[in-house]
């Protein structure tokens, strides 16, 4: 059995690596035919074109694609944040028309409230979404054991400020975590991180994912890291009118471990996979 | 212990004395001196030298009521205002103690003699002058700030209402709050009648023209913030179905907090100049009626004391600056807020 399979949505490119298969795992997440048009001072700017993409439970997706072609604005209509101009996202049977706490964000810069404590940023969402589900000490321990999930329980009372970069994208992950969402949503979760920190936390999320089973959509650049944590790998076009270009499904066993698969055949096999798509196949026109 | 000093020190605006608590700690003594030197010696030297300046100036420009009075005069007159203080004070006193007696004397004779107590209606020094001056232009900044927030948070939420009401705010800002004034004091004395007024109508109308003009930097300061929060924290908001009551007062309020109380601190500053000059205008009690009374008056000490209330002017409206930027940065979450 071939190892890369593709599942392609554009029919034109490149036929003989697709070896067709049906996915026997029930959608849980649907979009179907997603557009967006934002209105701009020039008329019309159609951002996205017609995105198709059906997710399972407890798969762990990564989107990959050039900078600006339409990533976080997919991120965003599954959250509810924007509205789809045509087409609409289905999840578990309901569809999506306005944002909610089961549809968590980690958003591009973290996004912690600058006055209130790593606690208290975690607390405002526990508060806002379990007011009459749980008891002031239910709540409590929670927060805490969502903190303690990301390792911040030695900073939990101090402020954005006062911690590094990792340490609030760690308290962004824990937030969305204490959400309880069936659908976590990362935009570029690691993006403005070091090398050591990024791999740090890339385990910690995937420590995380095998424990709770979570349902995931991340946006990344990194090659590397879509390969490391992905379970199918969606492949944008180049906006404008962006689409899916190529889904790349990645079998390769968990847990992962960085260090082995440095060397492990397959996985350079996947990680050549997303790089020839992003650098030749669409490769952006001014570069 | 001493970092916490040194903390509390530069919240407060005053990290001038960091490096004398540190040299008095022993830590690195000549790095501190010349730190001393520099945040201390030098603003200190400066001021030397003015009024080095301002006593050689002085004495050479002759006045219908005598030479402009140099730093030593001013600071007699000082003295003098500080003493009219104290003996007007003591006559205050006086006049109640005698009245009590009086009272207590008729009692005895008759308990159910009928006692008059009046309040004593003495000149108002300087001294209480500034007070009246601080209590009205707290009072106009205040209703100001109630008014101001809200209307501009509601701007800053809907862009709808900001363009309805950014022509009339454009037009009013400018207006100097002066010109206010005749029409101001014709509206407190046809509205504001009543046999027992709580407050002189004199106060109502100093503050609301204070109100008047401390208006709009807030307003369009805390619209300005609102419409520009980042909006990644409003989608947090959202993402957690926040009721849009608590979306404002913990997301919304917070985040513009800074720029909110930059807009007051600056309504306050101007509050504080409109104020004096409304006083001066409108022969409303306080520091500005001060300063009009001693031009009147056109006596030798006048000018002395005018120079007096100057430096007091300056002096109060450079604490009430200070204040604002110290509860500035006691509330709001942006520590290096301001300078
Ligand atoms: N609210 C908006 N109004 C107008 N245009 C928008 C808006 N949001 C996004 N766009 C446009 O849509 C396109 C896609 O933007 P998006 O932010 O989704 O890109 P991205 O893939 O996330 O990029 P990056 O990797 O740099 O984050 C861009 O051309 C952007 O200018
Ligand atoms: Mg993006």
């Amino acid at each position: 059995m071939s190892v890369v399979q593709m599942m392609k949505t554009e029919p034109s490119v490149d036929e003989t690596k697709v070896t067709k298969e049906e996915d026997f795992q029930p959608t849980f997440l649907d979009l179907t035919g997603v557009s967006i048009e934002f209105p701009t001072k020039k008329g019309a700017f159609k951002a996205l074109d017609n995105v198709n993409l059906k997710i399972a439970k407890g798969e762990f997706i990564s989107i990959i694609g050039h900078s600006g072609c339409g990533k976080s604005t997919v991120l965003n209509i599954v959250a509810g944040l924007y509205k789809a101009t045509t087409g609409g996202v289905i999840l578990n049977g309901k569809e999506v028309d306005e944002p909610g706490p089961d549809r968590a964000v980690v958003f591009q810069n973290h996004s912690l409230l600058p006055w209130l404590t790593c606690y208290q940023n975690v607390e405002i969402a526990v508060k806002a979404i379990f007011k009459k589900k749980k008891t002031k000490r239910e709540m409590k321990e929670w927060i805490e054991h969502n903190l303690h999930l990301v390792h911040m329980d030695h900073a939990m009372h101090k402020y954005p400020a006062e911690i590094s970069g990792g340490m609030k994208q760690r308290v962004g992950i824990a937030r969305a975590l204490a959400m309880e969402p069936t659908v976590l949503l990362m935009d570029e979760p690691f993006g403005a991180l070091d090398a050591l920190t990024r791999a740090h936390l890339q385990d910690s999320v995937m420590e995380i994912q095998s424990d709770l089973n979570n349902t995931v959509i991340m946006i990344t650049h990194d090659v590397d890291e879509a390969v490391l944590l992905s379970d199918k790998i969606v492949m944008m076009t180049n906006g404008p009118a962006a689409s899916v270009g190529e889904i790349l499904k990645v079998e390769l066993e968990r847990p992962r471990n960085r260090l082995e698969l440095a060397n492990d055949p397959q996985y350079n096999k996947y990680r050549a996979e997303v790089l020839k798509f992003l650098y030749e196949r669409q490769r952006r026109p001014q570069e | 212990m001493k970092t916490k000093i040194i903390n509390t020190l530069e919240m407060t605006g005053l990290s001038w004395m960091v490096p004398v608590v540190r040299l008095s700690t022993g830590e690195n003594p000549r790095e501190q001196l010349s730190e001393i030197m520099t945040v201390i010696g030098l603003p200190l030297l400066a001021i030397a030298a003015f009024l080095f300046l301002w006593a050689g100036a002085a004495s050479q420009v002759k006045t219908s009521l005598g030479e402009l009075p140099g730093p030593s005069q001013v600071w007699e007159q000082t003295q003098g205002l500080y003493e009219e203080h104290v003996a007007e004070r003591e006559k205050e006193e006086a006049f109640y103690e005698r009245q009590e007696e009086r009272n207590a004397k008729k009692l005895a004779i008759n308990p159910d003699a009928e006692i008059k107590v009046r309040e004593y209606t003495g000149r108002d020094t300087f001294f209480d002058q500034i007070w009246t001056s601080l209590g009205t232009v707290f009072t106009g900044f205040l209703i100001g700030a109630l008014i101001a927030i809200p209307i501009g948070v509601a701007c800053g939420l809907s862009d709808k209402l900001y363009g309805a009401i950014s022509p009339l705010v454009q037009i009013f800002k400018p207006v100097s709050p002066l010109a206010w004034l005749p029409i101001v004091t014709m509206v407190v004395s046809a509205v504001y009648i009543s046999d027992d007024p709580m407050f002189e109508k004199s106060f109502i109308t100093s503050a609301i023209t204070v109100t008047l003009c401390s208006l709009w930097p807030t307003l369009i300061n805390t619209a300005v913030a609102v419409a520009s929060i980042d909006k990644d924290l409003i989608n947090v908001g959202r993402v957690i179905r926040l009721h849009w009551v608590t979306q404002v007062f913990k997301i919304a309020i917070p985040a513009s907090l800074p720029m909110i109380f930059t807009g007051l601190r600056i309504s306050l500053g101007i509050g504080w100049m409109v104020l004096i000059a409304a006083e001066m205008l409108a022969q409303n009690p306080g520091l500005g009626k001060f300063v009009w009374d001693e031009f009147q008056n056109g006596s030798s000490d006048s000018l002395g004391r005018i120079m007096v209330a100057v430096l007091a002017i300056g002096l109060i409206g450079f604490l009430l600056d200070w204040l604002m930027l110290t509860l500035q940065k006691v509330l709001s979450h942006d520590k290096n807020a301001g300078r």
